[in-house]
């Protein structure tokens, strides 16, 4: 009977565990994201054509097909 | 029966001077083709053949007079426009305002991918040595499909099919398949309409530029379904479908998809399997109204009544493909077709749940991952015209500026490919069409090759007075099995030809 009691108890138990650590690598794992992207932003910042208004006004095509 | 068929895809590349917007784009366009077909050709230029042309010929069975038609579909007439044939078996040249390439014919999804890369290649190659040339200005190339004030130019896909399936079924069939397959195959655009009057993000490129189901145009009222027919092949056999819906895709995974996707859809056409009736009521309004809404929550109605998003209905296509598959294939079915199959299912069934999960793999997620980053960042509304540039420079071909390239290098956009292989098909064609006898009497005989075509390498041999034409109007001959070994004897033009006529 004991025996039968501690078997779903102790899986219970692991799965808390396994949340709580599963939350904190998700808040860790968002924060890296978040840093990871303004990364990515900064460095496309450097390569962006410098003058948005300017080269988006003169990006002018002819129609093709 | 499968993804596997002859196939090609030929981009129009939008162009622009450096510091110079009134630059003459024909002018320029020929500079990029001018200048890469003088780097790399060996000898003497060959010319393209236009006698087999007919781009006035309809699907439909009859001919367009040449006096009806707008100027700009008169394509097979030598303007004296840069026009040349590489060693991949691809067409460089001027179309309209643009440098376009069309890859060698490939017989599979990946291979497009790979000759459709290899042109890209081609195409920065090109710009950078424009630039070199005495006089020569900067040159930036985009792979893309609208200015967003009006213009629009093509990315077009041409899949081989049988001559005997009705127009009719291809039509009915495919219009709903095209008004939804943008989900998949979007490249993205900022701007809502042809000249973008209104802010926005939309999946495609292309969509808002689409006026009419079916027609023969290509520059003008545009039509979801081209009846273009020039085969290139046995008309008796063959008919070309020229598709010119699609955006140009720089990710590989939307490319690969796009190609196989409709490459199974045709099958089905073919084999006469699709019997659901999936007809969109009011397809042209309904093919903008999906591209309107990257949520992917509109619905469109189909004429039996039912309310379904794009997803669901390209859900529909692929639980036919897949079950056309299983019926004619089973377990012999070729690994290509199985991999399109697996890929298209997990797309969609992501693009169900949560669209942005995609900015991996599609181009038009990418694209509107990175807006949306920018927007919260830097707080811009979608009028602001940064975001408008980032819309133009995702498409810039250089990899020191364009931001594909550095979504890809920073580990962001997954690829089917590696550059190696991309490289070596700028200069290769593929084994196992015609295009590696046109691609390889070019590699091996510069000097005599007078002109080519898709179906047709033009001798000029010594010893001869007139051009001797060698017909390639089979696709599927001329490859690498077929004629790898008499071309390895054949030293000289003159001795090929010869071997040829004996």
């Amino acid at each position: 009977m004991a025996q039968e009691h501690k078997q779903p108890r102790k899986g219970s138990e692991v799965e808390e565990t396994t949340e709580a650590t599963a939350e904190t690598d998700a808040a860790e794992r968002k924060d890296a994201l978040d840093n990871e992207v303004d990364d990515l932003l900064d460095e496309i910042d450097d390569v962006l054509e410098s003058n948005a208004e300017e080269f988006v006004k003169s990006f002018i095509q002819k129609g093709g097909q | 029966m499968s993804v596997r068929r002859v196939m090609g895809t030929e981009v129009e590349y939008g162009i622009s001077v450096t510091g110079n917007p009134k630059a003459n784009p024909m002018v320029a366009s020929s500079q990029v083709v001018n200048a890469y077909a003088s780097a790399t050709l060996k000898a003497r230029r060959a010319r393209w053949d236009f006698e087999e042309e007919s781009p006035l010929r309809d699907a439909r069975g009859f001919d367009m007079s040449r006096a009806t038609a707008d100027p700009s579909q008169l394509t097979d007439e030598d303007l004296g426009l840069a026009n040349v044939i590489l060693t991949n078996g691809a067409r460089l040249y001027v179309d309209h305002a643009h440098p376009e390439y069309s890859t060698p014919e490939v017989t599979t999804p990946l291979d497009i991918v790979r000759w459709d890369k290899a042109g890209e290649q081609v195409m920065l190659d090109a710009q950078r040595r424009a630039a070199l040339l005495p006089g020569g200005a900067p040159i930036v190339l985009y792979k893309n499909n609208t200015d967003g004030k009006g213009s629009s130019y093509g990315a077009h896909e041409n899949y081989l099919m049988r001559r005997k399936t009705p127009f009719a079924d291809i039509v009915k069939h495919l219009i709903p398949f095209f008004v939804s397959r943008q989900v998949v195959c979007g490249a993205g655009r900022v701007g809502i309409g042809q000249d973008g009057r209104e802010a926005g993000f939309q999946i495609s490129q292309r969509s808002d530029f689409f006026e009419v189901e079916v027609g023969l145009e290509t520059t003008l009222k545009r039509p979801i379904i081209n009846t273009r027919d020039e085969p290139h092949a046995d008309p008796d056999v063959y008919r070309r479908l020229h598709v010119i819906i699609g955006d140009a895709n720089m990710a590989e995974i939307s490319t690969y998809l796009k190609v196989g996707t409709t490459s199974l859809v045709l099958a089905m056409i073919e084999d006469r399997f699709l019997t659901r009736d999936l007809t969109v009521e009011g397809s042209v309004q309904a093919l903008r109204a999906v591209s309107h809404d990257p949520t992917l929550k509109h619905e469109v109605t189909l004429r039996d009544g039912r309310r379904l998003t794009a997803v669901q209905l390209q859900l529909e296509y692929l639980d036919l493909a897949k079950k056309y598959v299983e019926d004619r294939m089973g377990a012999d079915a070729d690994p290509q077709t199985v991999d399109v199959l697996a890929r298209w299912e997990s797309v969609l069934d992501r693009l169900e749940r949560d669209p942005m999960s995609l900015s991996g793999e599609l181009d038009w997620v990418a694209k509107w991952r990175l807006l949306e980053q920018y927007r919260q960042r830097d707080g811009l509304g979608w009028e602001d015209a940064k975001l408008q540039l980032i819309d133009y420079q995702y498409s810039d071909i250089r990899p020191e500026k364009g931001l594909y390239h550095k979504l890809v290098k920073a580990g962001r956009i997954e690829r089917l490919l590696d550059d190696a292989s991309v490289e070596r098909a700028m200069h290769e064609p593929p084994t196992d069409t015609r295009a590696y006898f046109r691609g390889q009497c070019l590699e091996r005989y510069p000097s005599s090759v007078a002109a080519a075509s898709w179906d047709s390498v033009i001798l000029d041999l010594a010893g001869r007075e007139s051009l001797q034409r060698i017909p390639t109007l089979d696709p599927l001959r001329g490859t690498q099995r077929h004629v790898g070994a008499l071309l390895d004897r054949c030293r000289t033009a003159e001795e090929l030809f010869a071997e040829l006529t004996h």
